[in-house]
Formats: C-alpha cells, sequence, structure tokens
C-alpha cells in the first residue's frame, strides 16, 4: 500500500510558484537598452500621477521646493536605480524573491510576499477610485470630496468603482497579456495629454508666456501655503517623496527582477525616462490642473473646490483627459492586481488563480471606495516604501560589504536557516524606530514618547518623506551588528 | 499600409499637443482645443494598435 503523499508546506508551495524563475536568466534572454527605456517610460505614468501633483498644491509647496525637491528626489532615485539595483541584477540575475530567500529565510520571505500583496490591492484601489473619478463625471456622479468632509461615497459612485474594479478583476484573471500591449500603445500618447492638460490650464492662471510662468508659480500654484487643515510640506518633503514613491523597486530592490534582464548595470539609468516623465513632468502638470481647477472653482463661488483626477483632467483636456485618467489608473492597476493574486495564491494552495485574483479584486474594489485612501496616497506610498526597503538594504550590504568584513553573505541559506533573526531586528527594528520617531511629534497616541527619551533625540524632528535614508541606515547597522553575533556565535559554537 | 497607419498616429499625437500649445500663445480657443485633443486621440489609438508590436516580456 502506497503511502499518502504529504501535503506541501507554505515554504514549499511559495518555492514552487516561483521556481521557474528560480535559475539566473540565460545570455540569450538578455535585453538591450530599449527594452528598459520603454518599459519605464510606459509603466511610470499611472493614474496616481494626478493625486500626488495636486497633494504637493495642496500641502502648500512653494514653487522653489517643487521644481527644486522633485528634482533633486527623482536624480537620487535614478542613482539608486543605477547604482544599488542594478548592478546587483546583473551579477546574480536572481528574481527579489530569490534574493531575500537568501539572506532572510524562506518564512521572513513568505511574509514579505503576504504584506506585498495586501499593499498591491491597496495601491489597485487606489488607481480604481482613480479611474472612477473620471468615469463618474460625464454621468453628473460627483466624487466624494474627503477635504469638505465627504468620508463615504455615494451609492452610484460606488456602482461605478465596482464595475470598474470588476472588470479590472476579470481581466487580471484571464491574465495581462493584452493588456502589456495595450499599455505600451498608451505610453507615448498619456503624457502628452498630461502637458497640454497643463499648457491649456496655463492661461487660467494668468500665464501667457514663460516670462509670467515664474510669477503665477510662486503666486498661484505652489504658493507655500497649505490649503485649511492641511500640514506644510517643503524642500526636503518633496525630496523624500520622489525618492521614496519607488523605494522598494530600486533600494528595496524589487525591481532586481526586471534588471536580471539587462546586459549592461548602466540600463538602470533608464529609469530615468520613467521618473522625469512621470514623476517630474506629469506631477508638475497635474500640479497646474490642480490650482487651475481651484481658481476657477472659487471664482464660481464654490467654497471647497472637489479636487479629483476627473475634474482636474476634464478642464484641461476635456475627453482626452478623462480617457486618459481611466487608462492611467486602469493599465497599472491591472498588472498590480494580477502580481498581487500571484503573491496571495501561496497562502491558499488548492484554490485556482482566478478564485485568488477575484478576492484580491474584492480587496481592491473596497479599498476603491475609501476617499481617504487616495487623500492619503503620499504617506500611504512613504510607509510602502519604508516597511519593504530596509530588505533591499541587506541584499545590497550583504553583496558588497558583508565579504569584505569578514562575514559570509547568504548566510540564512548556507546555513538553511528558516528565518534569519537578523533580518528579522533589521527589518521591523528599523520601521518600527523609524515610525515612533516620526509618530512622537506627530501622533497624539505617541506624544509621551518624547519624555523617554534621551533630549537630543527628543528635539530630532523627523520629516516624514525624508527617512528615507536614516531608515537605510539603521535597517543596515542593526542587520550587520546582527549579522556579526550571529556568526561569531555560531562559528564558536561550531568549534 | 504600415506607414499610412503611422502617419495618421503621428497626427494623433500631433493633435494632442499642439493645439493646447496654441491655447496657450492665445490663438486658439480652449474648446476647439479639447474637441481636437479629442479627434487626435481617436486617431491614435485606431491605427496605433495595428503597428506598435507586443513586448517578448520580460
Amino acid at each position: 500500500m502506497s503511502q499518502p503523499t504529504p501535503a506541501p508546506t507554505l515554504v514549499e508551495r511559495l518555492d514552487a510558484l516561483y521556481e521557474y524563475d528560480r535559475e539566473p536568466v540565460a545570455p540569450n534572454k538578455l535585453h538591450g537598452g530599449k527594452t528598459f527605456i520603454a518599459m519605464f517610460a510606459g509603466e511610470h505614468v499611472a493614474g496616481t500621477e494626478f493625486v500626488l501633483g495636486p497633494l504637493l498644491v495642496i500641502h502648500g509647496v512653494s514653487a522653489t521646493d517643487a521644481l527644486g525637491g522633485l528634482l533633486l528626489g527623482n536624480v537620487l532615485a535614478v542613482l539608486s536605480w543605477a547604482l544599488m539595483c542594478a548592478p546587483i541584477a546583473v551579477r546574480e540575475r536572481l528574481t527579489v524573491y530569490w534574493q531575500i530567500r537568501k539572506i532572510a529565510g524562506p518564512y521572513l520571505t513568505v511574509f514579505y510576499s503576504a504584506a506585498f500583496a495586501v499593499t498591491l490591492c491597496l495601491l489597485a484601489g487606489a488607481m480604481v477610485n482613480v479611474s472612477t473619478t473620471a468615469i463618474a463625471h460625464p454621468f453628473g456622479i460627483e466624487s466624494p470630496n474627503y477635504a469638505a468632509g465627504e468620508y463615504f461615497p455615494s451609492a452610484p459612485w460606488i456602482a461605478v468603482a465596482v464595475v470598474i474594479g470588476s472588470v479590472i478583476a476579470m481581466l487580471a484573471v484571464l491574465g495581462f497579456d493584452r493588456i502589456a500591449h495595450f499599455s505600451k500603445i498608451c505610453a507615448p500618447w498619456m503624457p502628452l495629454i498630461f502637458l497640454a492638460g497643463a499648457f491649456g490650464a496655463l492661461p487660467i492662471l494668468g500665464v501667457s508666456d514663460l516670462a509670467s510662468f515664474w510669477e503665477a508659480a510662486q503666486t498661484k500654484i505652489w504658493t507655500g501655503v497649505p490649503a485649511t487643515g492641511e500640514s506644510k510640506y517643503g524642500f526636503w518633503s518633496c525630496v523624500g517623496l520622489a525618492w521614496l514613491c519607488n523605494v522598494s523597486q530600486h533600494m528595496g530592490m524589487g525591481d532586481v527582477t526586471i534588471f536580471r534582464f539587462a546586459k549592461k548595470w548602466q540600463y538602470g539609468f533608464a529609469s530615468a525616462f520613467g521618473m522625469f516623465i512621470g514623476h517630474y513632468f506629469a506631477w508638475i502638470a497635474s500640479g497646474i490642473l490642480c490650482a487651475a481647477f481651484i481658481v476657477t472653482q472659487k471664482a464660481a463661488g464654490v467654497d471647497q473646490p472637489n479636487v479629483n483626477p476627473g475634474n482636474i483632467a476634464w478642464l484641461g483636456a476635456g475627453w482626452a483627459g478623462l480617457v486618459c485618467v481611466v487608462l492611467a489608473g486602469w493599465t497599472t492597476a491591472n498588472p498590480t492586481l494580477y502580481r498581487a493574486g500571484l503573491a496571495f495564491q501561496t497562502a491558499t494552495p488548492n484554490w485556482s488563480r482566478w478564485r485568488v485574483t477575484l478576492i484580491a479584486g474584492a480587496v481592491m474594489i473596497f479599498t476603491a471606495c475609501i476617499p481617504a485612501v487616495n487623500f492619503f496616497l503620499d504617506r500611504i506610498v512613504a510607509y510602502y516604501g519604508l516597511f519593504f526597503m530596509p530588505l533591499g538594504a541587506f541584499i545590497f550590504i550583504d553583496y558588497w560589504v558583508f565579504p569584505r568584513i569578514g562575514l559570509q553573505k547568504y548566510f540564512a541559506e548556507k546555513r538553511r536557516l528558516t528565518a534569519s533573526w537578523p533580518a528579522a531586528v533589521g527589518w521591523f527594528g528599523s520601521f518600527g524606530i523609524g515610525f515612533v520617531l516620526f509618530a512622537k511629534d506627530n501622533y497624539a497616541a505617541f506624544g509621551g514618547v518624547n519624555a523617554w527619551l534621551p533630549k537630543w533625540l527628543a528635539d530630532y524632528r523627523a520629516d516624514f518623506f525624508m527617512q528615507v535614508l536614516p531608515a537605510w541606515i539603521l535597517a543596515v547597522v542593526l542587520y550587520t551588528v546582527c549579522s556579526f553575533v550571529q556568526q561569531k556565535f555560531t562559528a564558536k559554537s561550531a568549534a | 499600409m504600415k506607414t499610412f497607419l503611422k502617419s495618421v498616429s503621428y497626427l494623433g499625437l500631433a493633435l494632442s499637443i499642439v493645439p493646447s500649445l496654441l491655447v496657450f500663445a492665445g490663438r486658439l480657443s480652449m474648446e476647439t482645443n479639447l474637441n481636437l485633443m479629442a479627434v487626435g486621440m481617436v486617431l491614435w489609438f485606431a491605427t496605433a494598435v495595428f503597428w506598435i508590436k507586443r513586448d517578448q516580456g520580460l
């Protein structure tokens, strides 16, 4: 009588899911620079650019903060891709899943995948929300104005979101090859709509030539004065937001999965096409559209204008603008949801892909119906980046520094550890400490923390978006010190 | 045929951006600009789909 086959463990299921990319990429599968330029230019003009640009206006950045801060932040992002992510990707040619597994062990990798899936659902929901504001517009359905205290959308608005979300979920179930092709078709057109919308809206702000732009930029667009009740963002907030926005992909090493197909590490600089089109010009353009919308609404006697992607795109680009918002949201929500479904599937072994993706879609639709998600999108994006970034920091240090200071790289893999405690301490420790140092001055529940801290730390005022640097340093220090203890202790007990 | 399709696509892209520059210069009304942008959008999507190739995938 044959023995029943034992059910595979969670770790085995996860490994099986990623089995096809366990081996390094073969030389005949490598791509040239043009592939990466096209990919970055296409992927980083998303529906959420219509949200983040206006948020900088609402949070009162000045013109210098916006133009200079975003410039510096995007340069730092490109350098992070080119100098941190791409070089390791072309040397190891493995996905981020296998890179993390080598340093953190399978259990932490499972946790990473699950947390990443939930976060992807949130982001996909934000993109559905963006698309819904555009489709609701021609039907005369008003999108919720969170700033005016409308915390829940109307029933018709929810109905539109459910329809859009369902279509996206069904397309994700079918796979996203055709959507990827359609995204490629949208790529040259969408940035032009942002640009055209901004140029068309400038006369509303009294700008008739380039010479008058700077004055309007300072007095009507990025005035330096936040909207009533909103916190003030400055130069370093702009730097930090632009840098943090995709930090899980560059410093967090998520894009080693992409750059493992690159012939040369220098292709990391192709990220400039995504950053400067999507996170510089598109944010500036949507900021201009936001300011023009506020001016027209206030002129019409509206006290609290409802700034949302649908409204601002309609003002500057009409039907083309609405279609652009829908497509920008849809083409990015779809692969995001597909990836979330893939990650969720590991925890549900007997469920088919379509069922898992539909459940992820339900979470996405629920998220899309929460107006707060887009109102606080900058913070959600920042938390997401700060949470996942430490693992990329470990990959970087493990690869470049450990062999030089007498520590073994990929220790967890070599010793077959199920979870690396130095990685756990570095990951949760750096995120937790970074969060508390920000929360102590910004959230009432953490107000008492200052009393327990030494004066120099109590006096420290963390800029939320600029925590990326201290968080990276903290993660690296904790991970290195703990790895030193772990490896020396293990060596001693072996002797 | 492909050359013709490409030409129409590029005309669509031009109609998406050039009219807004004319609005900025005060030489075109916003309403005309929005209509031309819509026409440009239709031209682009109706033709680009036939000549932009699928990715080989990363």
